[in-house]
């Protein structure tokens, strides 16, 4: 009975708990050996940077554990931004702007939401479509132009530190986003429908969970975030642009898969994501304090994306050979 | 008839993954022109054995010898190099491509400009089902082949390849009876030619009409292997089991108690049509039929997995809401579906997972699930089934298929349903396990639950059910009293005139 009830006590080292392990080790490295790297302002600059990562990253690791995708985040973001900088110069309020921004994410989110589950077309079909579109109406909205006179009280808190410290104010944000979704993925029934989802659709169908709900309300979520994000976005830089955020979705999907998350779906922690963004954002604020070109940024991110789906069938197969050899020795004796 | 030098000797193997030994120091040897069952419980070892030989696992210790050489394969390439061919149950043909061209692959006949060539495949995949004697046109699709042809043409693939040593992995398992009678048909001129068969049933009057030697496992350890005419099929369940078995089928007589479930008309086109039937508390009612008679589709559809065009469903007298499982659950209905790896249960999620999938929203508190209230839950259930299992942690692909039967029953058994409904609960089951299940659905009725067994076992229709009703081409052909129902009597009713015109 005993037996039993032991909680996991066995379970091999997951990817998840290797890259956190690896994040930490990277960070410790780094702010011994480069240069500026473990200031105060560094940190908050780190800090700001991985920030919208990080936020869209929250529902995409919840898309992708249920296997779908969503790459129209980074246009969506861009949509926001765009629709914020028209509703500023036609005089709306900013307390109306931002949750109307909010809301119009959303609305972009069920689009895709709608296009997966209602006709039941391919998610990164959809999105990649939808990644074209919602770029192309942020050009329409917009143009090529840029509003930047958003006031100082809103852009000042954005960028602005708790109590004139080194902590961004808009870190608090993360951190009780990060906390509302992983006690979502890892303590709820929902979180755990999304691995049932993910690992097989149909058994869970078979189980009562409505598969095509839950993933249409992903996509809500995901668009919602997005446009938050977008807001964000315009606040920090002050500048209401079109082409903001362009190229994000990649960085959140390589984070995401980087920490542990199977494209595949049904499988990868919230804490593991979360190390993959800190990782991939520390090694590149690092790099460039080291004075290393972008091109030599982007061969490391490639390298690390590449490894992360390599090493965990490597160290398997490590295992299992081993554990043969073993074997076969304690037989001949 | 026996030769003296075996085409292929197990010797003395073993497979162990991660702290269970699936398989420890089985031998046994194939002879040219001799089928050779190798028959054990679920969980007994013979997907391992069948693994090895087909180059997928690796023996931790021990050999395999191929005509008298030891043989190590690195991959499934390397078994089918040394002339070992395997069919699984069911066939993994490429859809897309044509009869001919699945049986080529890999090696087909090319003309001197290096183009395949078309003509030679068809010929050589005609010539072979000649061979075979079975009539498959080799220009046609794969898509939409029955399960029988789907084998046959692995069959023939086997033969192209001249494979010597053939590993039937239960072929019959899906297969109706005049399909399995067509392949024991092939499967007899293979060993008259000079094959070497390793054939997997659970069903014994198959090895004893279709084997001449048998090898019984148990508890992944070799028993015996001896000619099957030595053995009386008591001997062998005997010997699979460690022990008698009395009733297979144990109903008790239960006064039937309330109307749960009432079926009315129940149609979907294409599929089934005006379907009508009852179920009431302690019942035990059978759909019986040929494969493909909608008999699944039906109970898929009364738990709301399905969708239905016309008809109702009422549960204890209240209409149930169409196409919803959530709503079937919440009234107290349970489906304990036909195919456990892809309905039944998540592979790759834990054994407590998969037991807590449905009744998880029951078992937060506040909306949370921390704690231990998923592991307790799982850890009575499973031990209630009697479930072997390693921990509660690991994938419930791990266990063998007797026991992931197990853990979708607990699963659903855990919802404390008024209706159970269970679809082939049996299939693929060793002797053991089935009497298990079978007692279990006995006591289950007695508490007052109402089943629905959908099962294509006649000896277990007849053995559990408390009434029949027999579906043929989507509509209920006849309703049977457990007095009025027969093997001939159920046969007839899903057969219809077929039986007549023979």
């Amino acid at each position: 009975m005993s037996e039993l009830r032991r909680p996991g006590s066995r379970r091999a080292l997951g990817w998840d708990s290797i890259i956190v392990a690896l994040t930490v080790v990277v960070l410790i490295i780094a702010s011994f050996a480069v240069e500026n790297f473990g200031t105060s302002r560094n940190f908050t600059f780190l800090a700001l940077d991985l920030l919208p990562i990080a936020l869209v990253a929250l529902p995409m690791t919840f898309i992708i554990v249920t296997g779908e995708i969503d790459l129209s985040v980074a246009s969506t973001l861009g949509f926001t931004s765009a629709l914020m900088g028209t509703f500023w110069t036609h005089g709306l309020s900013i307390e109306t702007i931002i949750p109307l921004c909010v809301v119009i994410g959303a609305i972009l989110g069920a689009v895709n939401g709608f296009l997966v589950t209602g006709l039941g077309l391919p998610s990164l079909a959809v999105t990649i479509g939808t990644l074209a579109f919602y770029r192309g109406l942020a050009l329409v909205v917009l143009g090529d132009g840029a509003v930047a006179d958003f006031p100082a009280a809103y852009t000042g808190w954005v960028t602005g530190n708790i109590g004139g410290g080194s902590i961004p104010n808009v870190l608090i944000l993360l951190v009780i986003l990060a906390l509302i979704f992983g006690v979502i993925l890892h303590a709820t029934p929902f979180g755990r429908s999304l691995y049932a989802i993910g690992a097989n659709a149909q058994a869970a169908h078979f189980s009562g969970i409505r598969v095509a709900r839950t993933k249409f309300w992903l996509y809500v979520v995901s668009g919602a975030v997005a446009g938050l994000v977008g807001v964000l976005w315009t606040l920090r830089y002050s500048s209401a642009r079109a082409d903001n955020g362009a190229g994000l979705e990649l960085a959140v999907v390589a984070a995401v898969l980087l920490g542990g998350v199977s494209i595949f779906g049904g499988k990868g922690t919230l804490p593991g994501v979360l190390a993959g963004v800190v990782l991939l954002a520390a090694l590149q604020n690092a790099l460039r304090l080291e004075d290393v070109s972008g091109q030599a940024l982007n061969i490391v991110t490639g390298v690390l994306l590449v490894a992360s789906v390599l090493l965990p069938n490597i160290i398997t197969s490590i295992r299992t050979t081993w554990q043969r050899r073993r074997l076969r020795s304690a037989a001949a004796h | 008839m026996t030769a003296t030098q075996a085409v292929l000797d197990v010797l003395d193997v073993s497979k162990s993954f991660g702290a269970v030994a699936a398989v420890q120091g089985v031998s046994f040897p194939l002879y040219a022109g001799e089928v050779h069952a190798l028959v054990g419980e679920n969980g007994a070892g013979k997907s391992t054995i069948v693994k090895m030989l087909a180059g997928v696992h690796r023996p931790d210790t021990g050999q395999l010898v191929v005509t008298g050489a030891p043989v190590d394969f690195a991959g499934p390439g390397d078994a089918k190099a040394a002339g070992i061919a395997v069919i699984y149950q069911e066939p993994t043909l490429f859809p897309d491509l044509s009869v001919a061209e699945n049986i080529a692959m890999g090696n087909q006949p090319l003309t001197r400009l290096r183009q395949i060539d078309r003509k030679a495949m068809h010929a050589a995949a005609a010539k072979l089902f000649q061979r075979l004697g079975v009539q498959l046109d080799p220009t046609r699709p794969a898509r939409g082949l029955s399960i029988a042809d789907q084998q046959i043409v692995e069959i023939a693939k086997a033969l192209s390849s001249e494979a010597r040593i053939l590993v039937m992995d239960e072929p019959t398992a899906a297969l109706s009876g005049v399909e399995v009678e067509r392949l024991f048909a092939v499967v007899r001129s293979l060993r008259e030619e000079g094959a070497a068969i390793l054939f997997i049933s659970h069903r014994f009057e198959e090895i004893t009409r279709l084997c001449q030697r048998v090898t019984i496992m148990r508890d992944g350890k070799h028993v015996c292997t001896d000619l099957v005419a030595d053995l009386t099929v008591d001997d062998m369940i005997r010997r699979m089991v460690g022990r008698d078995l009395s009733a297979l089928f144990p109903k008790q007589d239960v006064p039937a108690g309330d109307v749960v479930l009432e079926v009315e008309g129940l149609s979907r086109e294409g599929v089934f049509k005006d379907v009508s039937f009852s179920v009431r508390a302690g019942e035990i009612v059978a759909l019986a039929g040929l494969v493909g008679a909608g008999r699944s589709e039906v109970m898929q559809a009364v738990f709301g997995v399905d969708p239905y065009d016309s008809g109702s469903v009422r549960f204890l007298g209240r209409r149930l809401k169409a196409g919803s499982p959530r709503a079937a659950m919440a009234a107290g209905m349970a489906l304990v579906p036909e195919d456990r790896r892809q309905q039944g249960l998540v592979m790759e999620l834990s054994i407590e997972r998969n037991v807590t999938l449905p009744r998880s929203r029951k078992l937060a508190r506040l909306g949370l699930l921390l704690g231990t209230a998923e592991r307790d839950e799982a850890y009575t259930w499973t031990r209630k089934l009697q479930t072997k299992l390693g921990r509660l942690t690991d994938p419930v692909g791990t266990l063998s298929g007797g026991n992931q039967q197990k853990v979708v029953l607990a699963k659903w058994l855990s919802t404390a349903p008024k209706l159970l409904i269970v679809d082939e609960p049996t299939r693929g089951i060793d002797v053991g396990t089935k009497a298990e299940v079978h007692r279990l659905m006995s006591q289950l009725a007695a508490d007052g639950m109402a089943v629905v067994m959908v099962s294509s076992e006649l000896p277990e229709v007849l053995g559990m059910a408390d009434r029949v009703v027999v579906l043929r081409e989507g509509h209920v052909a006849a309703e049977l009293t457990r007095a009025e129902a027969t093997e001939e009597s159920v046969m007839y009713a899903a057969m219809g005139q077929q039986v007549a015109a023979s």
